[in-house]
């Protein structure tokens, strides 16, 4: 049958030679190859990352745990519009929104705040769609950080406590809006 | 032999006992790092300095696990099992010759558990009980892997065993002697000149042909890989210890490291010249000239010397075995039958015969 890529070889099985038959030659031939492999991890570097010392760089794309972002002046961003929460695939967002009172407008961007915003880790799939549709730029999936393993399926449930970036400027997330440094003075200043 | 050399001598064979025992657990540990080294990764380095207290946080481990019976098993017979492999496993070390005498005045201590004429034929005959062990355990699991592993073991360790006895039986010729002291003393120079050809006195060079069917078939003996068919994982899951847990499992595994420990050493004795080492007796003459100690301590250091050499023989052969096992994929069961009896065993013949003519010609006493 004519071969339609050209690209397929007819394999004759030739007699093995008498050095083949013995097996030894290929013997030595493979323990050569181990021993160079032996020297070499005594030698070079090793690829092993010794897990609880060293760790992994995460790729700077990774989408790891969700963080709501805080703005300039350490007021959180989010307006509870639940366009995150319709863009989610997986169903994992639910939030209460609340009307901002008098006084609290150091606390919250917009007249319109989440009262209560959870995000279920279990169901999460870290698509990063709600990152992509919120107009606030408010909610981030961090580039260093995972949703660590728990023993209770509640504690899968990151409520604000655990969601809204502390307001101490060291401590907040790479990824999202990155303060610039004088920003993160006015902020450091207004905080202590 | 009077009565304290006598007390003397069951403190060898108490420290070859321990000394076995050691090894086996270091093997444990050797085998995991060399295995790791070999496919470049890192092996245990958790416990303690380099991972050296893992033997330790193992037999912790094995101690404390479920013992574990399975239903319809024999259950007498099943513990038996590992106790055999592992006794006559121990047992075969004590006739092996770990150096020359230590003197002590008129006291004289052979660094040799038991001394006995037919040294050889005694570990023959301890290492081909062990595979009751292997047979007993696998039966008693009742247990179709088990037992399959085990017929396997025996069927194996047959082939193997004639084409191995065949193999020595040229070395024998050589040696006219089946004590393992005597065979190591003959593999030396007495006298004076320069000595590399100490070396060359070794069996392994007038020996060649035995030597590799004799090294094949130890690794066919010790159950390891290339032939470790009893337990192959991919297809019998664990062989004749599938059903074994705690430190019954851990015996099997420790007898493995056992024999291999004894076959390295009973190889070294017969081919590598066991306790003689290279310029020895220009050692020897240094020590006692040119040194200022006495006669017996001079003769002393001659001979722990010896026993370096020797256990660097035996690691060498250990390592070999290791190296060995993370190199070649297992065999093919006919595969194993046809090298034994096909290849091995009529290629011990002919060694045999060559050996026979070569003496009879006068090239090789
Ligand atoms: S990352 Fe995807 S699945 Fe997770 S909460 Fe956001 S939209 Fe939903
Ligand atoms: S996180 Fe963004 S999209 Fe989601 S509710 Fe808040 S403002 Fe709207």
């Amino acid at each position: 049958m004519e071969s339609l890529s050209k690209r397929a070889k007819v394999l004759t099985k030739k007699p093995m030679t008498l050095a083949e038959r013995a097996y030894l030659p290929a013997i030595f031939q493979g323990l050569s190859i181990t021993m160079q492999h032996f020297f070499r991890a005594a030698t070079k570097k090793q690829v092993t990352i010794r897990y609880p010392e060293e760790t992994r760089p995460f790729s700077p794309v990774f989408r790891g745990l969700h963080v709501l972002k805080r703005d300039e002046k350490g007021r959180e961003r989010c307006t509870a519009c639940g366009l995150c929460a319709v863009a989610c695939p997986a169903e994992a967002i639910t939030m209460v929104a609340g009307e901002r009172k008098k006084g609290e407008e150091n606390l919250y961007r917009e007249e319109k705040y989440a009262v209560s915003y959870e995000i279920n880790m279990l169901r999460c799939i870290f698509c990063g769609l709600c990152e992509e549709a919120c107009p606030k730029a408010a909610v981030y999936l961090q580039a260093d950080k995972m949703a660590p393993p728990r023993f209770e399926r509640d504690e899968f449930i990151y409520g604000k406590d655990r969601l809204v970036e502390p307001v101490a400027p060291d401590l907040r997330s790479k990824r999202g809006i990155q303060l610039t440094p004088e920003q993160a003075d006015t902020l450091r200043t207004q905080t202590a | 032999m009077t009565l304290p050399a006598l007390g003397w001598q069951g403190l060898v064979v108490l420290a070859t006992f321990g000394i076995s025992l050691l090894i086996a657990t270091y093997c444990t540990y050797a085998e995991r790092v060399i295995a790791a080294f070999l496919q470049d990764r890192v092996g245990p380095d958790r416990a303690g300095p380099f991972g050296l207290l893992q033997p330790l946080a193992d037999a912790v481990k094995l101690f404390t696990k479920e013992e574990f019976f399975p239903a319809g098993a024999n259950r007498a017979l099943f513990v038996f099992g590992p106790c055999l492999a592992m006794i006559t496993a121990l047992m075969s070390s004590a006739v092996i010759p770990f150096g020359n005498f230590l003197k002590f005045g008129d006291t004289e201590i052979h660094l040799q558990g038991i001394e006995i004429n037919v040294g050889m034929l005694y570990v023959f005959g301890i290492v081909s009980l062990g595979v009751y062990g292997i047979m007993i355990g696998g039966w008693a699991s009742n247990n179709k892997f088990s037992l399959l592993g085990a017929i396997r073991a025996a069927s194996q360790n047959i082939s193997y065993e004639l084409a191995m006895g065949l193999a020595l039986i040229a070395v024998l010729m050589m040696s006219g002697t089946l004590s393992l002291r005597e065979i190591t003393l003959q593999q030396t120079h007495v006298g004076g000149g320069w000595h590399l050809s100490d070396i060359f006195t070794w069996n392994v060079f007038k020996q060649p042909l035995g030597f590799i069917i004799f090294i094949v078939c130890a690794f066919a003996e010790t159950n390891r890989t290339p032939f470790d068919l009893p337990e192959c994982e991919t297809e019998l899951i664990g062989g004749y210890h599938t059903e074994y847990s705690s430190m019954k499992m851990g015996l099997y595994l420790f007898a493995e490291y056992v024999n291999v420990f004894v076959a390295t050493a009973v190889m070294s004795v017969l081919y590598f010249g066991g306790f003689n080492y290279p310029f020895q007796y220009e050692f020897l003459d240094f020590l006692t000239n040119k040194t200022s100690l006495s006669a017996d301590w001079a003769h002393n250091i001659f001979v722990l010397m010896g026993v370096v050499a020797m256990f660097a023989k035996i690691f060498t052969g250990i390592f070999f075995f290791m190296w060995v096992r993370w190199t070649l994929p297992r065999f093919r069961y006919d595969q194993l039958m046809r090298l034994g009896w096909t290849i091995l065993i009529p290629l011990a013949i002919f060694n045999i015969l060559l050996t026979g003519g070569l003496i009879t010609f006068g090239v090789i006493q």
